[in-house]
């Protein structure tokens, strides 16, 4: 197991503010927060795509490039390479170091799992956003990560395709996957997530069992927030 | 007018005909200026991909100078081309000039800019985009480099087929580094120049007619490549 992560007072310019923070194995956690609280910035501090300028991130396997490949990350807009779907997946396992002969196979059952395998022979970036997030998602899933990143992962994508999503999302978490998770939508927060951590203006201002925290939020913020008001307003 | 009539008559008679001293002016053009696009990408494309790429001082500083050489005058790369290769200049000792290696030596100094300088915009561009993902995939320095200059590898090649189309239609660095000696160092613009001056009209108007041709050429080559990547490749 590479995790648990610890963030030991780890901050980035003025966008986070120092912060210590453990995330563990298990549970699906929620990074909840309004546009600018700075969910996207801390999970890329999180995944080691930004360095901190303060602080320290620790993972439990002291590994580093192993640590790195048991992550991954999914984006609000899926990044694809200009080759088939299939053969975005490919490059991802050939990156990750997976021996060319299972590199077929593992992508062919990834695809699978998204509901995308119809479309393996598919240019990448001609299918639509639902189906190049999920092929995000399927990229994200040939990998085995312990811990899945998703950054906003359905915030440009329709009611139907963000369902997709969510219920490829479960089966992450049901195959034993971590899932951290940056959203600023109520409703799929409240889905997904087992537990919140409610940042503002770069600060942790609560973390709470998701029940908890939407029944009754420790934080005249978080409060406000739910309740759809602007806490600076 | 009669006197345009008859010389492109005349003109079409010298292409199809395959009139040897057309077909010789032709051969040498496409060879010197493609000679020139090869260096040119050769230097040009990873310069434009550093640049693109790197985070280092003077940065901005050469992506505005290499936008500005874009427009380089080419008289002005033939003057100075010339000097350096003149018996008296630096490299005078290698006998260059008036020779055809001198004008590729020319022709290449024009368009590094322009293949540098369009290179860095496209891989910049397609490196906003692929970065954060590249890297979390793994995927780091000289391989992530390689894997989005393969990707975007069509909109390169109508970058390099924009400085063939520049460096064959140039007339003011060849005509001065290479003399437009008969059958050694004349290509299609100079012959153009001098043939026209000369009141060889028809010879003119042949070689204008194959220039033309390739330019067209060159350029429905590049959207269609581009064409076909973008519904293959989107």
């Amino acid at each position: 197991m590479i995790l648990p992560l610890e963030l030991v007072r780890v901050a980035y310019r003025d966008i986070i503010k120092p912060l210590s923070i453990s995330i563990d194995a298990g549970p699906t956690t929620i990074i909840l927060g309004a546009n600018g609280a700075g969910k996207s910035v801390l999970m890329r501090l999180m995944h080691g795509l930004l360095a901190p300028t303060g602080g320290q991130v620790f993972w439990k396997e002291r590994d580093l490039s192993r640590a790195r490949r048991l992550q991954a990350m999914v984006f609000q807009r899926p990044v694809m390479l200009r080759r088939s779907a299939l053969g975005n997946l490919l490059y991802a396992l050939e990156v990750a170091a997976v021996p060319a002969a299972q590199r077929e196979g593992t992508a062919l059952q990834a695809l699978e799992e998204v509901g995308l395998k119809h479309l393996a022979q598919r240019p990448a970036r001609v299918l639509s956003g639902g189906e190049q997030q999920r092929l995000a998602l399927a990229r994200a899933w040939a990998l085995h990560p312990e811990v899945l990143f998703l950054d906003e992962p359905t915030a440009s994508l329709d009611p139907t395709a963000s369902r997709e999503i969510e219920a490829v999302i479960r089966a992450f978490d049901g195959a034993g996957t971590k899932i951290v998770m940056a959203t600023h939508n109520l409703a799929q927060a409240r889905r997904l997530g087992d537990e919140v951590i409610y940042l503002h203006q770069g600060r942790v201002l609560e973390r709470t069992p998701a029940d908890q925290f939407f029944s009754q939020p420790a934080s005249a913020e978080a409060a406000a927030f739910i309740k759809g008001e602007l806490p600076w307003a | 007018m009669d006197s345009i009539g008859g010389a492109t008559r005349t003109a079409l008679g010298l292409i199809t005909g395959g009139d040897p001293t057309l077909a010789g002016i032709v051969a040498l053009s496409l060879g010197v200026s493609l000679s020139a696009v090869t260096f040119a990408t050769i230097l040009g494309l990873p310069l434009g991909a550093a640049v693109a790429v790197g985070r280092f001082p003077g940065r901005h500083a050469i992506i505005v100078l290499l936008n500005a050489l874009m427009g380089l005058p080419p008289v002005v790369v033939g003057l100075a081309i010339y000097l350096l290769l003149s018996r008296a200049g630096p490299l005078g000792s290698l006998g260059l000039l008036f020779t055809p290696g001198a004008m590729v030596i020319a022709q290449t100094v024009l368009i590094v800019p322009i293949i540098a300088a369009l290179s860095r915009q496209a891989v910049e561009d397609a490196w906003r985009e692929y970065e954060e993902q590249l890297r979390s995939l793994g995927a780091g320095g000289f391989g992530a480099a390689l894997t989005v200059l393969w990707d975007i590898r069509f909109s390169l090649l109508t970058i390099v087929l924009a400085g063939l189309g520049r460096a064959v239609a140039e007339v003011g660095a060849v005509i001065i580094v290479g003399g437009n000696i008969d059958g050694v160092t004349r290509v299609m613009t100079t012959a153009i120049a001098l043939e026209t001056s000369k009141g060889d009209l028809p010879l003119a108007l042949g070689l204008g007619i194959v220039l033309i041709s390739i330019v067209i050429a060159l350029n429905a080559a590049a959207y269609f490549v581009k064409e076909a990547a973008q519904r293959r490749y989107g």
